[in-house]
């Protein structure tokens, strides 16, 4: 699956798409490529506040638990009410349909640091040499 | 074996084919005791007895039982099925992680009794075909007639053109199915692997990974060890009193059952399912409706069969009853969850009869 070039992406497998203020946070293709069967999705509330590189929602497959990682703080405006019960998009379309949140960012500084889809590319193919070899 | 098969569709695919159809494990990471009798007849016999809980006496020529290594405090060394491969001559198969623990064990305990332990561990490849379409996969590989063959019963034939492979109606799914143990060199397993899944690609066979293999043995309240069973946990608790003959004789620990059960249990093991949304994991805690910690998870895992999320615990007798309510702590907070029956899932025990297609 392709990573599109206007995302940035995390160390721990998030995207955050910024367009203005307004973030959309994800997880990527990799990560639910990892966690396998997604069935639960944990997400917060309209108007919780969230912390960059704190966590803010779970992702559970049948084997695994993994905790969702803020890329930029700000505060949720909404969170994919859909996810509750087809949490199996995230395996379908993790880069779209599937987001968790949307977020009023306050802070977009942080963001541009993060990995362009390339960087993120050649990241998570250096992890998967680590891994077989 | 890895944890799921991508080429699969995953671990739910993989859980489902084993339910609804068939599915092949490679499970060669168990290990193997053989124990014969050295100079005298019965020596085989008197060190299964002394070491496993079980009643080895009962055993025909070509049949298994499920059974324990216990130390003399009652707690496990491991979980064993024991074969009867001959007059005096016994296999015990283990699992991979107590392997060298237990053989340790094993030779240790047998040391003054007349018989002859050998660790074939290496020696084997253990292939696991399980699932209501399993026995007609492998009756495809060999010339045995396993329609004869019954559940925790063996024989031994030609499978995959390796003369006298020994196979067993034996798993760890609560599905029907089949284990076969063939030579472990990499050429030879490859080649049976490879050639059950051709043999089962018209009977819809998919490899299986840990992940099933865990939700599967799960829904069938089957133990799992450092889980359910482990070093501080008795048999008692455990709940596997029916494997436990105390009266077929002595065996180590068999005084520290007889004792503890006079002093009655302090924990039991239970099945939960959750009625709040929330997934019960490995050593989570429990507590009561007053908010005491009173016990902890072993497993717990979402169902794929029953499409509910349902876990093993430890709990004090008193919270034992069908219907109890529980709560299960999850990332600080607390999940609601009730005592069901278990297992979880029960196989239908009218499975088809292998079909003699092919011959």
């Amino acid at each position: 699956m392709a990573y599109p070039k206007s995302y940035r992406y995390t160390k721990e497998h998030e995207w955050i798409e910024l367009k203005g203020d307004l973030a959309t946070i994800g997880i990527t293709d990799h990560a639910q490529h990892e966690l396998g069967d997604v069935v639960f999705v944990e997400l917060p509330k309209p108007g919780a506040k969230i912390e960059a590189g704190k966590s803010f929602g779970t992702v559970e497959s049948v084997k695994a638990v993994s905790e969702i990682y803020a890329p930029a703080s700000g505060e949720v405006i909404e969170s994919n009410g859909e996810l509750q019960n087809k949490p199996e998009m995230i395996n379908n379309d993790p880069h779209g349909a599937a987001w968790l949140i949307k977020v009023r960012v306050t802070n977009a500084k942080g963001i541009s640091d993060l990995m362009d889809a390339a960087a993120y590319e050649a990241y998570i193919a250096e992890k998967g040499k680590e891994t077989s070899a | 074996m890895p944890v799921e098969y991508p080429s699969s569709g995953g671990l739910i695919a993989e859980h489902k084919a084993v339910r609804g159809n068939v599915g092949v494990f490679d499970v060669s990471h168990m290990g193997d005791i053989r124990i014969r009798s050295g100079t005298k007849l019965g020596g085989a016999l008197a060190a299964v007895q002394h070491i496993t809980m079980n009643d080895a006496s009962r055993l025909a020529i070509g049949q298994a039982q499920y059974s324990a290594m216990l130390y003399p405090e009652g707690t496990f060394v491991d979980d064993v099925i024991v074969h009867r491969l001959g007059e005096d001559d016994y296999l015990l198969v283990i699992n991979a992680g107590t392997r060298e623990k237990d053989i340790n064990w094993v030779r240790e305990n047998t040391r003054g009794i007349d018989c002859v332990v050998e660790d074939l561990s290496d020696a084997y490849s253990q292939l696991a075909i399980q699932g209501p379409r399993a026995a007609a996969v492998v009756q495809t590989l060999t010339d045995a007639d396993l329609s004869g063959i019954k559940n925790y019963w063996f024989t031994h034939g030609a499978v995959c053109g390796l003369k006298n492979a020994l196979i067993a109606r034996t798993g760890y799914t609560g599905e029907d199915g089949f284990e076969i143990y063939v030579p472990s060199d990499s050429s030879t397993s490859e080649r049976v692997w490879n050639q059950v899944i051709e043999a089962g690609r018209g009977f819809g066979v998919i490899p299986c990974g840990l992940g099933a293999r865990n939700t599967l043995r799960l829904e069938s309240k089957m133990a799992l060890y450092g889980h359910e069973i482990s070093d501080k946990i008795n048999v008692w608790e455990a709940g596997l009193d029916r494997y436990c003959k105390t009266e077929k004789g002595d065996f180590i620990g068999r005084a520290a059952l007889e004792r503890s059960k006079a002093s009655g249990l302090a924990r039991t093991l239970v099945g939960l399912e959750m009625i709040d949304r929330g997934i019960a994991r490995d050593e989570y805690c429990c507590s009561n409706g007053a908010g005491e910690r009173i016990g902890v998870v072993t497993s717990g895992s979402p169902s794929p069969t029953l499409g509910k999320n349902i876990a093993l615990a430890f709990v004090p007798p008193t919270y034992s009853a069908v219907g109890t309510i529980l709560y299960v702590e999850i990332r600080g907070q607390k999940h609601k969850a009730q005592v069901v029956r278990t297992p979880f899932y029960k196989r239908q025990k009218n499975t088809a009869a292998p079909q003699a297609s092919g011959r």
